[in-house]
C-alpha cells in the first residue's frame, strides 16, 4: 500500500508498513534525519513535528495516520518567517549545549508562537513541558522563546 | 584588537594536572596544523555537549587571531588523534587547552622570529591581527598561512606562557561550535549516520544482569532468518539485525518474546543503605584527599554533632539511547562512537577480540549529552560483535529507552556519615566517613583483562569475561572521595572512604562522582551546625575559610542576597558552597523554593556566583554551570533508580521522573574573571552546592532536614512524620 506524505511542502509516495511511526519514514525512507528520537514513548518530545501547523509526536503513531496532512519536520521549519525566528533565537541564546532536543524543542516553539504571538509563562510551560533537555539548557531555551515572541 | 609579542612570563597555571596532555605530545604539530588557510587543532578530548570545542577553537583564536571561521576540529581518531585518555573530570579546558593554549603561543612566537629573519626589525615590533603580521610604519604583511611550510615539523611546545592580554571582565562569547546546524536539525549525531549497505541492529537484553539465556524458540529462528535478518548469538549475548529500522524493533521483540531464560537467583532485593556500612567495607585513611593505607585511628568521642546523608543510584539518561556504528573488513574493525574514551576502548575491544591494537580504529562522533559513563562504550563494543559476525556490512546498533534506563552503568549509591564538635562558635574536629560502590567501571587496560570485564557484552558471552570486583581507587580527590576532604580549615579532620561491593548493581563515573553526596553531606551539616550556633550562614563559611577567591564569590552571592526580597511564608533560601576537587572552580549558589501543601518543591530562584580562574567562553561555562544546577535539581527532587528481584523497574521516563520545563526557576549565574589565572573546567562545579542549597532552603521552608535524595513528597512527609 502506498500512503502520500506531505511533507516540508513536497509530497512524498511511501511504501512502509502502515504500522511503521512516522519518524522511521522520515529519517529510514526519507533521508530527514533532523528528527531525532529520544524514547520511542511519547515521554521526552526530541521527535516533535508540525502536523497542519501542531506539534505532534512521531515516535509512536502510525504513518498511516498521517496520510494527507501537511507534516513539517526541523528541516522546514525555516519555511515560515517565525519558524526562521525561533531558529534565530535559539543561536543567540545559545539554547542548547549536546543540541539533541533542540529540534523538538524549535518545532514546539514554532507551534506555539504560530497559534500564540505572545504566551504568557504558563502557555510555554504547558508547551514545553513535554520536551525533556537532560543537559539543562532550559533557562537559555526560555530565553529564546522569550526572545521570539513579540512579547 | 591587536596581539603584541609577549614576554615569556611565569607560568600561568599551577604545577599541576594541566601539563599530562603536553608531556605525552610535545611538538607543535601534535596540536596545531594548517590545510591551505585553515588552521586544524588536534585534541584527545571530545565534545559531549560540554562545549570543549568552542573553548579550543577560541583559545587558538586569542593566541594566533586568526579568524574563527577559518579554524577547524580534526576528527577525533584513534591513531591520528593525541591520545587524551577520557574525556572527564571537567579536566578538557585545563589539560587540551594548556596543551593547545602553550603550542599555539610557541608557534606564533617562532613565525614572529621567522618575519624577523626575513625582514628584519625588533619582534616587539611586528603585530599580529587576523591571522596576519605586520610591521609597524611599513607595508610588510605575512600571512601566518604563508609561513607555515617553513616551520619544521618538530618544533616543540614551549610551555610557562602568559595567555594573550585581555581586560578582566572583558568577557569572549564566542557562538558555540555546531549549534547553526543543531537548530537546522543538521547536525549529525552517531544515531544519523547512513552508510552504503548498513544494517541496523538491536540487541535482546535479558531481564535482568544475572540471567543466562538457556534456549530460543527454533521455529521463531527460522522464521526471522527467512525474513531476511540476521540473528546473532555468543552465548547469553543475543542480538538481530536487519535493513530497516522499524522491522528490525519488531523483529527484535519477537525474538525476545521466543527467548528462555535462566533466571537464576534474581537481583539481590537488598537495602542498598543498610548495605552501604563498615562492616563489609575496605576502609582507607583520607590523608590530604588520598587514601592511604595508615591505620584507621577511633573517632573522637567528643564529636557530638552526628548527620547521615544518602544518595540513591541514578542514572546518566543521556537523552539519545547510545549507539554505535562498526564496520568489519575482515582486517580492519573500524567503529564510531560516542565514546568518552577512544584510546582506552579501542585497547579493551581489541583485546575482547583478539585484534592487534591496530586492527582496530575508533572515531568520535557525537552522541547527546552523557554527564559520564552511560552506554556509549558498551553499545559500541555491541555493535563490534555484531559487525564481526556479518562482515563487511556496516553496522548500525542503537539502544532502545529501556536499555539506556536499565543496562547503562548506574551512579553509585552512597552514604556519607558527618561529625563534629563545635568551639568558640567553629568546628574544631570534623569527621567525615563516605560509603559506596566504585565510580570508576569504564573500560581501560589494568590487571585482569579490566578492559574487557567492563564491558557489558562481554559478561553474556559463551566464554565470558568479568564482571570483576573493582580495585579501590587510590587517587587523590578521585572516585568516591571527590571532595571528601573539606575546604575548610578544621583544626582537627578524619576522613575515611570505605569501599562496599558486592552490590546489586554495575556502576560507573557520573558528573562529578563523589562530589555530589560529599557536598550534600558537608554542606547540608554546615547549615545545620551554623543554625544550632544562630549564626548566618555567610559568616559562619567565612570563619573556616581563608582562600581569597572564596571569599570573593561568598562576598559576591551575599551581596546579591542581600537584595532579593524577603521570603514568604512556606518558602525558603539556601545557600552553599564548594570548590570542585578543593583546586577547580569555586561556585557558590542561593536558592529559593517554595513547598506546597502536597509536599511538592517548586523552584523559583537561584543565583550562582562561579569563579573558573580566566573565562575562555563566557555563554558555554554559564550554561555549564545552569546545566549541572538543573541536573543535581532533578536528582535531588526527582531521581532514583529502582529494582526487585525480576529486574530494574524504572525504565522509562514514567518509572524515572527528571526534571521538566515546569520547574525551571529563574537562574542568574555570575562569573568573576580572573584573566591571568589557569582556566579550570566548571561542568561539574555546581551540582554539589546545588543540591545542599535546596536541602537548605527546604529546611528553611519546612523546619524538614533532608538527608536522603530525591525529596519526593512522600521522603519528606515520611521525614517530617519521623521528627
Ligand atoms: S522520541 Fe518521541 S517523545 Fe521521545
Ligand atoms: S541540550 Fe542536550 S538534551 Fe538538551
Amino acid at each position: 500500500m502506498t500512503l502520500s506524505l506531505t511533507i516540508n511542502g513536497k509530497t512524498h509516495e511511501v511504501r512502509s508498513d502502515p504500522d511503521t511511526p512516522l519518524i522511521y519514514v522520515l529519517r529510514d525512507e526519507l533521508g530527514l534525519k533532523g528528527t531525532k528520537l529520544g524514547c520511542g514513548l511519547e515521554q521526552c518530545g526530541a521527535c516533535a513535528v508540525l502536523v497542519n501547523g501542531q506539534a505532534v509526536l512521531s515516535c509512536v503513531s502510525a504513518v498511516e495516520a498521517f496520510d494527507t496532512k501537511e507534516i513539517t519536520t526541523i528541516e522546514g521549519i525555516s519555511g515560515t518567517e517565525i519558524g526562521r525566528a525561533v531558529q534565530d533565537a535559539f543561536l543567540k541564546m545559545s539554547a542548547a549545549q549536546c543540541g539533541y532536543c533542540t529540534a523538538g524543542l524549535v518545532v514546539a516553539t514554532t507551534a506555539l508562537l504560530s497559534r500564540t504571538p505572545a504566551p504568557d509563562d504558563d502557555m510555554i510551560t504547558q508547551a514545553l513541558t513535554p520536551h525533556l533537555c537532560r543537559c539543562g539548557s532550559h533557562p537559555r531555551v526560555l530565553r529564546a522563546v522569550a526572545r521570539a515572541s513579540n512579547r | 584588537m591587536p596581539l603584541r609579542v609577549t614576554p615569556k612570563g611565569i607560568a600561568c597555571c599551577g604545577a599541576g594536572l594541566e601539563q599530562v596532555s603536553l608531556d605525552a605530545h610535545t611538538l607543535i604539530a601534535d596540536w596545531i596544523t594548517f590545510e591551505g588557510d585553515r588552521l586544524l587543532i588536534h585534541t584527545g578530548k571530545v565534545d559531549i555537549g560540554q562545549r570543549i570545542s568552542t573553548a579550543l577553537i577560541q583559545i587558538t583564536h586569542e593566541e594566533l587571531t586568526i579568524p574563527w571561521g577559518r579554524i577547524d576540529i580534526a576528527p577525533v581518531r584513534t591513531g591520528h588523534a593525541p591520545d587524551e585518555g577520557i574525556t572527564s573530570g571537567s579536566n578538557s579546558v585545563e589539560q587540551s587547552g594548556y596543551a593547545l593554549r602553550s603550542a599555539a603561543i610557541t608557534l606564533r612566537e617562532h613565525m614572529i622570529m621567522m618575519a624577523v629573519a626575513r625582514h628584519g626589525a625588533d619582534a616587539a615590533d611586528w603585530q599580529l591581527t587576523d591571522g596576519v603580521l605586520s610591521l609597524s610604519g611599513t607595508n610588510h604583511r605575512i600571512e601566518l598561512t604563508d609561513l607555515i611550510p617553513d616551520v619544521a615539523p618538530d618544533v616543540p611546545v614551549d610551555q610557562g606562557h602568559l595567555p594573550a592580554h585581555r581586560a578582566q571582565n572583558d568577557l569572549p562569547r564566542p557562538e558555540m561550535s555546531g549549534l547553526r546546524k543543531m537548530v537546522q536539525g543538521a547536525f549529525t549525531y552517531v544515531h544519523d549516520l547512513e552508510w552504503p549497505d548498513m544494517v541496523h541492529a538491536r540487541v535482546i537484553r535479558p531481564p535482568h544482569a544475572r540471567a543466562t539465556l538457556r534456549d530460543i524458540d527454533p521455529k521463531t529462528v527460522v522464521n526471522l532468518k527467512a525474513a531476511g535478518f540476521s540473528i546473532i548469538r555468543d552465548g547469553s549475548f543475543l542480538a538481530l539485525a536487519g535493513t530497516k529500522e522499524w522491522p528490525v524493533i519488531k523483529a527484535a521483540t519477537k525474538l525476545s518474546g521466543a527467548c528462555d531464560w535462566d533466571l537464576g537467583a534474581g537481583l539481590p532485593a537488598k537495602n542498598v543503605f543498610d548495605a552501604l556500612n563498615p562492616k563489609d567495607a575496605q576502609r582507607f585513611l583520607v590523608v590530604d584527599g588520598t587514601p592511604t593505607s595508615k591505620p584507621i585511628p577511633d573517632t573522637n568521642p567528643n564529636l557530638d554533632h552526628t548527620a547521615r546523608f544518602e544518595r540513591p543510584y541514578q542514572i546518566h539518561g543521556s537523552l539519545a539511547p547510545s549507539a554505535a556504528l562498526a564496520h568489519w573488513t575482515g582486517e580492519k574493525l573500524k567503529l564510531h562512537s560516542h565514546s568518552q574514551g577512544i584510546y582506552p576502548l579501542r585497547d579493551s575491544i581489541a583485546d575482547s577480540l583478539g585484534l592487534a591494537l591496530e586492527q582496530v580504529e575508533i572515531t568520535h562522533v557525537p552522541g547527546s549529552g552523557c554527564y559520564g559513563h552511560g552506554g556509549a562504550d558498551d553499545a559500541g563494543f555491541e555493535a563490534c560483535l555484531v559487525a564481526m559476525a556479518l562482515p563487511g556490512t556496516p553496522v548500525l546498533l542503537k539502544w532502545s529507552r529501556e536499555d539506556e534506563h536499565a543496562w547503562e552503568p548506574f551512579a553509585s549509591a552512597m552514604a556519607v556519615e558527618l561529625a563534629a564538635e563545635m568551639e568558640g562558635g567553629k568546628i574544631k574536629a570534623y569527621s567525615a566517613q563516605v560509603f559506596s560502590d566504585t565510580h570508576r567501571g569504564r573500560p581501560r587496560p589494568g590487571p585482569n583483562r579490566t578492559g574487557p570485564a567492563r564491558l557489558l557484552a562481554n559478561h553474556f558471552r559463551a566464554d565470558p569475561i568479568g564482571p570483576i570486583a573493582t580495585a579501590p581507587n587510590l587517587g587523590k580527590h578521585a572516585g568516591m572521595h571527590r571532595n571528601l576532604e573539606p575546604v575548610y580549615a578544621f583544626a582537627e579532620t578524619h576522613l575515611v572512604k570505605n569501599l562496599v561491593t558486592d552490590l546489586p548493581h554495575r556502576t560507573s563515573a557520573m558528573r562529578c562522582l563523589g562530589a555530589a553526596a560529599n557536598i550534600f553531606a558537608l554542606e547540608s551539616f554546615m547549615d545545620e551546625l551554623a543554625r544550632g550556633q544562630s549564626i548566618p550562614p555567610f559568616e559562619f563559611r567565612r570563619a573556616h575559610l581563608e582562600d581569597p577567591r572564596a571569599l570573593g564569590v561568598l562576598a559576591e552571592l551575599e551581596r546579591q542576597v542581600s537584595l532579593r526580597p524577603a521570603m514568604a511564608d512556606g518558602s525558603g533560601r539556601g545557600i552553599a558552597y564548594a570548590q570542585y576537587k578543593n583546586k577547580m572552580t569555586r561556585v557558590g549558589i542561593s536558592v529559593e523554593l517554595d513547598v506546597n501543601d502536597r509536599a511538592e518543591i517548586r523552584l523559583l530562584d537561584a543565583r550562582i556566583v562561579a569563579d573558573a580562574g580566566r573565562v575562555i567562553d563566557a555563554d558555554g561555562l554559564t550554561a555549564q554551570l545552569e546545566g549541572g544546577f538543573l541536573q543535581a535539581a532533578s536528582w535531588t527532587l526527582y531521581e532514583q533508580a529502582t529494582w526487585d528481584q525480576g529486574g530494574i523497574q524504572s525504565r522509562d521516563w514514567d518509572s524515572y521522573p527528571v526534571i521538566r520545563f515546569d520547574n525551571v526557576p529563574n537562574i542568574e549565574v555570575t562569573l568573576l574573571d580572573h584573566p591571568n589565572a589557569a582556566s579550570v573546567g566548571a561542568g561539574e562545579a555546581s551540582p554539589g552546592p546545588a543540591i545542599a542549597a535546596i536541602a537548605n532552603a527546604v529546611f528553611d521552608a519546612t523546619n524538614i532536614r533532608m538527608r536522603r535524595m530525591p525529596f519526593t513528597p512522600d521522603a519528606i512527609r515520611q521525614t517530617a512524620a519521623a521528627e
